[in-house]
């Protein structure tokens, strides 16, 4: 099934035209590659398919329907989840928290019924916290769950991102940039983890990446933009022999 | 006529505002910071003039450098004692600007302190007196004076900012301070720089306010400083025809109020502008807007 | 987990007793008149205070944005209430609490048809459009006719009477222990958490989901709410209200508190709002007439505490039963185990 299908997208920011004819591709629990130089545009496609930027043209389409026009938060509670670029935690909520603040939508409880703390406040509560510590004991995070994240090594900071994004309960996972920053052994963890991601939750994941060997191991398939549109995509092995690819790269 | 000439009185008392808005959309233009205590400048020209004309009973030419010197000097100490940590630290934007709240609190009650917090009476300045002209338009000579003054200030301040080695250095600044530092900018001195030009405006502005309204007192700058920040978010914070043009349109809104509709809801319609402007327009008229990247 | 709970219950209980015996103890020295009028009444302002920044403060310090406006709610409130007393024609028993809901009611109407356009904006041009807001109130008020113009509306009956004197007190603290019980409760909820995700990243919190314009417009008009109760309690404190006692230097002050007690802390705001209303007072035997330079110092304590604790001075740290208890515990262990090693 299709998770994802974007047609055509473009936008255009005050007469520069930063994207376009993007075309997305994107089945049930593959892992996908975003890539291509500095300024290609990429994070803009992020920015496009979770409501931060609206398209100025083209279609997009997740689970079979448009999203164009829903907000950010829409877009989540429907199912697509992100990282940042540059690390964006709750830095003064323990990791815990963290974690909980993406799992409110599952929540149901009132304000009102906090404010009493009726027992559906208890519950619900309970069974966040409990699901929460599951979601970080999978990920060997759980020592760190009463830690603000703000203090948590560079490394975590990442991995905890990745599991908020999860815990909002995505069918699709973007990944901006995941391996920036790290060495070759957390670069090599992290692939275990993307992998892990999958088979045990399911997701699909499309992922920002410079790092050719994290994208050549993990990916599927990679789409390749430069100038704001898409001049590849297909399996490593095609990406990795195709001419206009490394033409791009090496700034032919 | 009479309308004519209210619009004379408009672009007089805007002028005036326009000088101090000037010193907002500057430093807010390099340092993204709304400086709470820019209006209080105003009110520290003020009684230097005062303190040199009626306390030491010198005469107007000598109060003129020193209110100029003490603002400049003053806007200078400010950013150094209190916003210059912060700044540095990358701190964020509320403990900023908490702070601009502070100094200009100090700077209120400690004139208060030194002054008295009673108005004081202004001697004459310059020249303030009605002229008649042929047409039956009435007409203040402060008023003249302050529109001269007002537009000999912005071209001799443009001058500075596309003429100048030290104003290219501001525009780098403003622009991207980072960048500029690493161009061999010494944004330090710069931020100093423009500081010391917008509160030296302020002075300006302070002469000229006492010239024209003959009374200070230490609260002055609190609600004359507000009015000349809208001006500068009508114009377009960081533009300095913008602020030019908010000031003379605020003075213009503010006059004729007073003069059609009702004398105490000048301040209602004036913050009303400020809310549509930033409802309508947030860049204001000549600004342009910073959008945080994702 | 068993434990846990127990432990909690075992804190639900202490803080109620606490809390009661405090209001038994101060509400037996004013009724047996130990503190005299003057001094009741000082009681009863800390608590309003306490209440202002209490509620500026799920704003400014958990919500994270710069409100400069708050007096006006407390005006809209001190309003509301006193009118509907002044002219409804019940007994001041039952008007008075009806007053101070309908404040609330009135100035979170107000909250929100402010905070829709408002909250659009951040940071700095939400702190200057909030201001605009405030000013807006108070020379609206300034003009109107029912409100009583510049003179404002006096003859407002007071609570505490010759026969009453604890009566004011009693009504300020219960709402005390009602605000701040609402703000714990409130803070550590689902929802909670989603208004301190929006400080802490209003983009990622976006992106996890946090409807943003829904909880800044709670936030705000929770905030608004209380303030305007706050003012309710303030025009039948003093008995006079006019709009000068409203203006932006009552939102700074406000803030002040907010700020030196510590952006986001509850217990923060307690402490330095009873502290900076009670400390004119005390200081005025030994240091003649503090009140000139009242200012003076708070603003020099007000930069100096930005600019070397930014978060103010309890940060975001709560004082709380359970906080001190373990403290206590902590030293008692710590003492006897360095008994030991001697």
């Amino acid at each position: 099934m299709t998770v994802l299908e974007t047609k055509d997208l473009g936008i255009n920011f005050g007469g520069l035209q930063a994207l376009d004819d993007v075309y997305l591709k994107i089945e049930e629990k593959e892992i996908i590659g975003l890539i291509g130089p500095n300024g290609a545009g990429k994070t803009t496609v992020f920015n496009l398919l979770t409501g931060v930027y609206t398209p100025t043209k083209g279609a997009i389409r997740f689970e079979g329907k448009s999203i164009i026009g829903k907000k950010p938060y829409q877009i989540n509670r429907l199912g697509i989840a992100r990282t940042f670029q540059n690390i964006r935690l709750f830095k003064n909520m323990t990791v815990l928290d963290n974690i909980k603040a993406a799992m409110s939508q599952n929540m149901k409880y009132s304000a009102l019924t906090a404010i009493l703390r009726l027992p559906a406040y208890w519950r619900e509560e309970r069974d966040a916290s409990d699901s929460a510590l599951e979601l970080l004991k999978l990920f060997d995070m759980e020592d760190t769950a009463d830690q603000l994240a703000a203090n948590l090594p560079y490394g975590r900071q990442r991995k905890l991102e990745i599991l908020r994004a999860l815990a909002s309960g995505p069918k699709l996972l973007l990944l901006d940039e995941p391996a920036a920053g790290m060495n070759p052994t957390e670069t090599r963890e992290l692939m275990e983890t993307i992998h892990r991601i999958r088979e045990l939750f399911g997701v699909s994941i499309l992922l920002i990446e410079h790092d050719m060997s994290l994208v050549m191991g993990v990916c599927e398939r990679i789409y390749v933009l430069d100038y704001g549109t898409l001049i590849a995509s297909g399996t490593p092995e095609e990406i990795r022999g195709n001419e206009q690819v490394i033409k791009a790269y090496l700034g032919g | 006529m009479d309308f004519f000439s209210q619009i004379l009185n408009g672009l007089g008392l805007g002028s005036i505002y326009a000088l101090v808005a000037l010193g907002y959309s500057m430093v807010y233009g390099i340092v993204q910071l709304i400086n709470f205590a820019h209006g209080d400048i105003i009110m520290v020209g003020g009684y230097m003039v005062y303190f040199t004309m009626v306390s030491l009973k010198m005469p107007v030419w000598v109060a003129i450098p020193v209110a100029l010197l003490v603002c400049a000097l003053a806007g200078v100490l400010i950013e150094k004692l209190a916003y210059h940590r912060l700044l540095t630290k990358g701190a964020p934007r509320i403990s900023l600007l908490i702070t601009a709240i502070g100094v200009s609190l100090f700077l209120q009650n400690s004139f208060m302190m030194l002054f008295q917090s009673d108005p004081k009476s202004m001697p004459v300045m310059f020249m303030n007196g009605m002229i008649g002209s042929p047409g039956g338009l009435q007409v203040n000579s402060a008023t003249l004076l302050n529109i001269a003054v007002s537009v000999v200030m912005m071209i001799c301040l443009q001058l500075l900012v596309n003429k100048t080695k030290i104003g290219k250095a501001m525009q780098a600044t403003s622009e991207d301070a980072g960048a500029a530092k690493l161009m061999g900018i010494n944004t330090n001195f710069i931020i100093a720089v423009t500081f010391a030009v917008g509160s030296a405006l302020a002075a300006v502005g302070a002469l000229l306010y006492c010239n024209t309204y003959p009374q200070i007192s230490p609260t002055m700058g609190n609600l004359f400083g507000l009015k000349a920040f809208v001006a500068a978010v009508l114009g377009g914070i960081g533009s300095i025809p913008g602020a030019m043009l908010g000031g003379y349109l605020l003075g213009m809104a503010e006059v004729l109020t007073k003069a059609y509709v009702s004398s105490t809801l000048t301040d209602a319609v004036v913050f009303g502008i400020l809310i549509v402007v930033l409802l309508v327009k947030p860049a204001g008229i000549l600004g342009k807007i910073r959008k945080e990247k994702v | 987990m068993d434990k846990r709970k127990k432990n909690k219950l075992l804190v639900y209980i202490v803080n109620f007793l606490l809390t009661a015996l405090v209001f038994a103890a101060l509400v037996f020295l004013i009724d047996s008149g130990t503190l005299d009028r003057m001094q009741s009444n000082l009681l009863s302002l800390v608590c309003i205070n306490v209440i202002l920044a209490v509620s500026l403060n799920l704003v400014t310090g958990v919500l994270g944005q710069l409100v400069l406006g708050h007096a006006g709610f407390m005006l809209v409130g001190a309003y509301a209430a006193a009118l509907f007393t002044k002219n409804s024609g019940l007994p001041l028993d039952i008007a008075f609490p009806i007053g101070l809901i309908l404040a609330g009611i009135v100035s979170a109407l107000f909250s929100v048809v402010i905070g829709i356009p408002a909250l659009r904006l951040k940071g700095d041009y939400l702190a200057i459009i909030t201001l605009g807001f405030g000013e807006i109130i108070r020379v609206v008020a300034n003009n109107l006719g029912f409100t009583g113009g510049a003179m404002g509306l006096s003859g407002i009956s007071t609570i505490a009477t010759r026969q009453n004197p604890a009566g004011m007190f009693i009504y300020a603290f219960v709402i005390v222990v009602l605000v701040v019980f609402v703000m714990f409760t409130f803070g550590r909820s689902r929802h909670g958490r989603a208004v301190i995700a929006i400080r802490e990243d209003e983009i990622a919190a976006e992106a996890s989901g946090v409807n943003t314009t829904y909880y800044k417009l709670l936030a705000f008009v929770i905030a608004a709410f209380i303030a305007g109760v706050a003012g309710g309690l303030y025009a039948h404190h003093v008995g006079v209200v006019d709009p000068s006692k409203f203006d932006f230097n009552k939102s700074v002050e406000i803030l002040i508190m907010v700020v030196l007690g510590g952006m986001g802390s509850i217990t923060g705001s307690i402490i330095s709002a009873t502290v900076l209303t009670l400390l004119p007072e005390l200081l005025r035997g030994w240091l003649g007439d503090f009140a000139n330079y009242r200012m003076l110092i708070y603003s020099i304590i007000l930069i100096i505490v930005m600019l070397f604790r930014p978060t103010g001075l309890l940060g975001r740290y709560e004082v709380t039963v359970s906080s001190v208890f373990g403290k206590v515990k902590g030293f008692i262990t710590r003492r006897r185990s360095s008994k030991k090693e001697v």
